[in-house]
């Protein structure tokens, strides 16, 4: 394993790990407050029960999130030292604004979790709302630092140094509205999914429990809309790598001529070495009208950049093809379950729904690691689109397989611990709701 | 005096202003579990408690102020960042590791069940992590001070990546360091501690940390001399060194003075008031470089409108941040007497 390989593997397992607790510490808050909120307007104690629940699962996760999140920052530095030289003074500036954003986050997660017969109850909502907030503030800020590293701006190359650097201008980079939009439906999607999968599932074995229903409800109510929407920023963001990065787009599509009136491939099978996508389904002039919204457009492809700016093609064009499909089937489902809640339908009389949503329960987060494997690998072989090689940035010092694995290993360690105390803690500690309901209601205990 | 508050001579202040936030809070959440792996005695076990309620709400909003610190150079001084992350790689990384054991493992053991012997084992790896951290990020410090970043004049392994802070004088720091941490969590435990049996445990600690303070600075004093001569002159010719020594001492002095009468509250200001300016020492001996012996405030420094962005950008949150830190610890740490809320 080179060097460059052990570094850039690292940076993934990193952000890999990272991204799911990101995109919980998003979504999870909101969750919470919405419980608590409907606890305190209805006295209702499953909601209060849901609140308590939820607010540990954060707890673990935002603990965790804090950590690898940290870890993360000074690997722009340990592993890509010249990336960070080149760009550090360009896009510290949403960096710095997310350290606020997330020194917020923390300081009231704090508040959240420790103060709940500390302060008032108005004072404690506001806490969590405060919680909410900061964390999705804390994400877009992060997510414009990486849309800056597709669609550079702010500044001008000269003698391969960046110069006449605007900060301002660097965030307002072509990317930073779609990727930040799409992530932050991401984040409410995965998270209000996996949530409403468990129950959903809970619910099919046990109906009456209406501990259940409510965590089902609210679930639903957070990632139901961001999964509806999801496709329509997916759109936007597409158009905008159509625009901006057309050999990413290549290689999302495994398009390798350029032609006008170009097909939508569904699956298949990009070859590298024959130049071709087998064994895709093609829907005529799909991709022209998707990508440029005109059936006759021009889509450039691979065939139309140097060889060695190409992307490795295949793994962003499965990954693509993993996040749409996925995707596609949570937007539908949420399309179904929104349609019945609108009419204030009883969810657990739709059996094939509940089923639904259980299947679509990790597809949020298979979603959120593919579509991040579109970006960050798509974006390749450049650190900053390009300007920057990745293979430029990297660090001189030797021996990278080591830290690579060492994290790795550690991390998997983590995921593992994480699993079983959100096991343990989350979704089997008996607490007063459920002791109130019949035995048979019970979630399944193991001896 | 007008050329010293330069743009980035302010934004390096801001840096070792945000460095001894990190310090003063962090650092004692570190010692919190140098104690927690040192508890002994027919008290051990409220020893533990204690210090695990004083660290719960807090210790994620403390760390906080690592992020800024490391946020502000990369994003004011990026040359200087570029440096430190290749020269330090491995320092950084051992750190990082003890990082992430130390809050995974501290949120482990309190978020398991009373059921099994696994908080037990959460409990060791928190304390462990606790007490490692610190050394290597003293180390780091250490070798900051000491000019060994970069390292241009040794090419192989050894030479670019270990000797530069594998050095008694780096290590002495880190040892520093870590007694400076458990110096001041000792003294804040005993503000914090409500009985008076458990208040004694920690003044005793306290007083011995103190002591581990003064043995651990003189060595690093003598070492310096040596290995980072330019710190060390900086810290005994400025026309700054001798009044910063003098106030150090006053405040070392009164810290264990304090400590002795048992006014935990005064012993608490003093400590933190020695602590930062140790810290302060430390910086000012490196002025006018930021990586001595080679890169200086000036030259490292970001395009101007990208520090002036920042100054506006603390400035800003500042505003959010201050008050929301001055709730958070007027809620935990204002009412010492009233019951925890678990």
């Amino acid at each position: 394993m080179t060097d460059l390989l052990a570094a850039r593997s690292q940076m993934a397992v990193s952000l890999g790990f990272h991204i799911i607790f990101a995109v919980v510490g998003i979504g999870m808050p909101l969750l919470m407050v919405v419980a608590e909120w409907r606890w305190r307007r209805s006295g209702d104690g499953i909601y209060l029960d849901l609140a308590h629940r939820w607010a540990k699962g954060t707890a673990i996760l935002f603990a965790v999130g804090a950590v690898s999140g940290t870890v993360l920052s000074f690997e722009l530095g340990l592993l890509w030292p010249g990336f960070m030289a080149h760009a550090g003074a360009i896009i510290g500036m949403p960096f710095s604004l997310e350290g606020f954003a997330f020194f917020t986050e923390a300081i009231f997660l704090g508040i959240y979790l420790y103060g709940w017969d500390r302060i008032s109850p108005r004072a404690h909502l506001t806490a969590g709302v405060l919680v909410a907030l900061s964390g999705a503030l804390s994400g877009i800020f992060v997510v414009i630092a990486n849309a800056w590293m597709n669609t550079p701006a702010g500044f001008d190359l000269v003698n391969g140094r960046l110069v006449n650097i605007d900060p301002l201008a660097a965030m307002r980079n072509p990317a930073a509205f779609s990727q930040t939009l799409h992530m932050t439906l991401a984040a409410y999607a995965s998270t209000g999914f996996v949530v409403a999968g468990i129950h959903a599932l809970a619910l099919l074995r046990d109906q009456r429990n209406a501990f259940h229903r409510r965590a089902l409800a609210v679930a639903l109510l957070v990632g139901a809309p961001a999964a509806l929407l999801q496709p329509l920023s997916g759109d936007l963001s597409a158009r905008v790598v159509a625009r901006w990065q057309p050999v990413k787009l290549a290689a999302m599509e495994g398009q390798f001529k350029t032609e006008r009136g170009a097909p939508l491939r569904i699956g298949g099978w990009p070859d590298e070495a024959a130049g071709q996508t087998r064994y895709a389904l093609e829907i005529p002039k799909g991709l022209s009208l998707l990508a440029f919204h005109d059936p006759g457009a021009e889509v450039k492809g691979l065939e139309a950049f140097p060889r060695e700016d190409w992307p490795p093609v295949a793994p962003v064009h499965i990954a693509f093809q993993i996040m749409v499909g996925l995707g596609s089937f949570m937007a539908l489902v949420a399309g179904w379950a929104l349609a019945l809640m609108v009419r204030r339908r009883d969810l657990r009389a739709h059996r094939w729904l509940l089923r639904a949503i259980g299947v679509a329960a990790p597809m949020g987060f298979i979603c959120t690691e593919a579509g991040w494997i579109v970006t960050e690998v798509g974006r390749q072989p450049w650190v900053i689109h390009g300007v920057l090689r990745t293979a430029d940035a990297v660090t001189p010092m030797p021996g990278l397989v080591i830290p690579f694995l060492t994290f790795t290993v550690l991390y998997c360690f983590l995921g593992v611990i994480v699993a079983w105390l959100l096991y343990l803690q989350v979704l089997r500690s008996p607490t007063h709701a459920e002791e109130e309901m019949p035995v048979s209601a019970r979630p399944r205990e193991l001896g | 005096m007008i050329d010293l508050f330069t743009l980035p001579n302010v934004l390096a202040g801001l840096i070792v202003v945000a460095l001894n936030g990190y310090v003063l809070l962090g650092g004692a959440d570190f010692g919190g579990g140098v104690w927690d792996l040192l508890a002994s005695g027919p008290r051990r076990d409220s020893q533990r408690a204690l210090i695990a309620e004083a660290i719960g709400p807090i210790w994620e909003a403390n760390h906080v102020w690592l992020i800024i610190v490391i946020v502000l150079l990369f994003t004011c001084f990026p040359p200087a960042f570029a440096a430190l992350s290749i020269t330090l790689h491995i320092p950084l990384t051992l750190m990082l590791i003890g990082i992430v054991l130390r809050g995974s493992a501290f949120t482990f053991r309190a978020h398991h069940g009373e059921d099994s012997t696994m908080p037990l084992y959460w409990g060791h790896i928190f304390a462990i992590a606790s007490a490692v951290t610190p050394v290597f990020l003293g180390i780091c410090l250490g070798a900051v001070a000491s000019g060994a970043v970069p390292r241009t004049d040794r090419t192989d392994f050894y030479g670019g990546f270990i000797a530069p802070w594998l050095t008694p004088f780096c290590l002495a720091v880190g040892a520093l360091t870590l007694t400076l941490f458990a110096f001041l969590a000792a003294v804040y435990l005993t503000v914090e501690a409500r009985d008076i049996a458990l208040q004694g445990d920690f003044r005793r600690r306290a007083l011995a940390a103190a002591v581990a303070v003064l043995v651990a600075a003189g060595i690093t004093l003598a070492v310096a001399m040596r290995s980072a001569p330019l710190v060390a002159r900086g810290l005994t010719a400025s026309v700054w060194a001798l009044p910063l020594h003098v106030v150090t001492g006053l405040a070392a002095l009164g810290a264990i003075g304090a400590l002795w009468v048992r006014r935990y509250r005064v012993a608490r200001l003093a400590a933190a008031a020695q602590v930062s300016l140790i810290l302060w020492g430390w910086a000012l001996g490196h002025y006018p470089y930021l990586v001595p012996p080679t890169v200086t405030i000036a030259e490292a420094a970001a395009p101007p409108l990208t520090l002036t962005l920042v100054l506006w950008a603390l400035a800003g949150g500042a505003l959010v941040l201050f008050p929301s830190l001055a709730y958070l610890f007027r809620v935990f740490k204002g009412q010492p007497d009233r019951k925890d809320p678990a």
